[in-house]
């Protein structure tokens, strides 16, 4: 199964809605980065967490969710 | 909305350039802990720290997952234990360091300081007790940090309290000499201390503030050391500006934390000290940002200016980001610290001179500075003495966190593991102020303290 679609099938399995996804290469690393919104969500962050670093090894690659506020926070005054 | 050029930013300083916030202190008064019977005076204390800090760890270890940056310490601050156990009959001290450590370690975290006297101006008998009790503290306890303010803008210097620091540093070291002096490292003196410092060895919470608080220490000097890669050839004021916009950056990380951590534990937010803080890992140094900067090697003439520009950079930038900014916040130039300091100390390019030069312009002092062991108590009292006198004329903090290292010479190294680095020794200049320390008395406050 493509990693899209592991994840997002996670994701709303959980009522997360995705907002922006982004695939990338950086120093030669593939890179996803999923934006989502997991206010109306039936699970917390600690849980998600869980979920999402138990798929990643499973599907032999890294995935870690963070809150968004460090985002928010660093580059707006 | 964020967007994916802020993920990539925020994540890269995080895993590639050492974004840290460096620590989340809970200050703590022990103002009610007195008692005449020091046991229970330090079983009160014990009973305090344990129960106000039982989260701290886990509530750290949290706000880290949630976010993804690395909250590398944990720590307490206290009512300076002289006060606290100015009324105990016991002649001895030791026994509230001994509580203090306990405390520390129940509670699951690497550093408690407090274990403070601030004599200033002059003694009480609590201080005078709380500071000969230092030594065999910091033999006895792991975690325990200690701190002795001997003067300030407003009051002086208060000379008698210098002569007393040299011998007390003197002490620690020989009965920590098997660790190389590591009780030196958890021992400051200052002048002009400030009361919220989050950063250990010299916090301590002070007497004007509340009942309990959550002060944050960020720290990136990575971070800052990248940005400028950027600008190789670009001049001064784009460097101050690039530095400022980047000390916004990473306060934001500390002002964040700093609101969880209070919200989540109840414990009202104090202040955001947003110091530069290295250590001794790779891509991690002040001293390295002050090369990229066009310095061959820190210590090379230019140093000063350099770092004036630094520290005051990064106060600026860091000023917009928090909602109240306190401690020390600047630049801090730890010798075994600093992965650039060592390497400058090693080619010769950095000397005590120029560190003593370059804590006029930076926020703390002679800090994590191993010198020959056979160093005189008077020839420690006279650093100590110059090291005061810049704070004092120049109305800042200064501290000396100094280490005469029992068998070593100028060259040698020493190990003190962990986040307090290595070091070779670093000379002392010869000539002797003994009769110039034996005078006591007090140098009398600057003419620019008066102020009203």
């Amino acid at each position: 199964m493509g990693i899209i679609a592991a994840v997002t099938a996670l994701l709303a399995k959980h009522n997360i809605n995705v907002q922006t996804i982004n695939q990338n290469i950086v120093d030669g690393i593939f890179n996803m980065i999923l934006i989502a919104d997991m206010s109306k969500s039936n699970i917390h962050l600690k849980d998600l967490q869980s979920l999402i670093a138990s798929k990643g090894k499973e599907m032999g690659l890294e995935m870690k969710v963070q809150h968004g506020d460090i985002f928010h926070t660093m580059h707006r005054i | 909305m964020i967007t994916i050029a802020d993920v990539l930013e925020t994540n890269s300083m995080i895993e590639k350039n050492n974004l840290d916030v460096r620590t989340i202190t809970l200050g703590l008064s022990l103002r009610d802990c007195a008692h005449e019977d020091i046991q229970k005076c330090g079983q009160k204390m014990y009973d305090k720290i344990t129960r106000a800090a039982a989260n701290l760890v886990r509530v750290g270890e949290e706000i880290e997952a949630e976010y993804g940056v690395p909250i590398i310490n944990k720590r307490i601050s206290v009512t300076p234990i002289a006060l606290v156990g100015e009324s105990c009959q016991s002649r001895d001290r030791v026994i509230l360091a001994e509580y203090m450590d306990k405390a520390a370690k129940e509670v699951g975290v690497n550093f408690i300081g407090g274990f403070s006297a601030l004599v200033e101006k002059g003694y009480t008998e609590g201080d005078r007790r709380l500071i000969a009790s230092i030594p065999e503290a910091m033999a006895r306890t792991e975690r325990v940090c200690s701190s002795v303010a001997v003067g300030s803008t407003k009051a002086g210097i208060n000379m008698e309290a210098v002569a007393e620091m040299g011998q007390i540093i003197k002490q620690t070291a020989e009965l920590t000499k098997a660790q190389d002096a590591i009780g030196c490292a958890k021992l400051v003196v200052f002048a002009n201390p400030v009361e919220d410092n989050p950063f250990m060895a010299g916090a301590f919470h002070g007497v004007t503030e509340p009942e309990m608080t959550i002060n944050v220490g960020v720290s990136g000097p990575g971070v800052v050391k990248r940005a400028l890669e950027e600008v190789p050839e670009a001049d001064l004021s784009v460097v101050a500006e690039t530095i400022k916009r980047t000390a916004f950056k990473i306060t934001r990380v500390g002002q964040l934390v700093a609101l969880e951590a209070s919200r989540r534990l109840q414990v009202p937010f104090g202040i955001v000290d947003l110091s530069l803080a290295p250590t001794p890992a790779i891509g991690d140094s002040v001293a390295h940002i002050l090369e990229e900067m066009g310095l061959e090697s820190c210590g090379a003439h230019g140093t000063t200016a350099a770092l004036a520009l630094l520290n005051d950079a990064v106060k600026k930038g860091g000023l917009m980001a928090s909602s109240h900014v306190g401690g020390l916040s600047g630049a801090f130039i730890p010798v075994s610290e600093d992965a650039g300091m060592i390497a400058a100390v090693t080619c010769g390019s950095l000397g005590l001179e120029k560190l003593e030069a370059m804590t006029c312009v930076c926020s703390v002092g002679l800090d994590m500075i191993p010198v020959p062991g056979d160093t005189s108590a008077a020839t420690l009292s006279a650093i100590i003495a110059d090291e005061a006198a810049i704070g004092m004329i120049n109305n800042k903090t200064t501290a000396i966190r100094i280490i005469p290292v029992p068998g070593k010479k100028e060259g040698d190294r020493v190990e003190f593991g962990g986040l307090l680095g290595y070091s070779p020794v670093i000379s002392v200049k010869p000539f002797s102020a003994d009769r110039f320390i034996a005078r006591g008395g007090r140098i009398p406050a600057p003419v620019r303290s008066l102020t009203n």
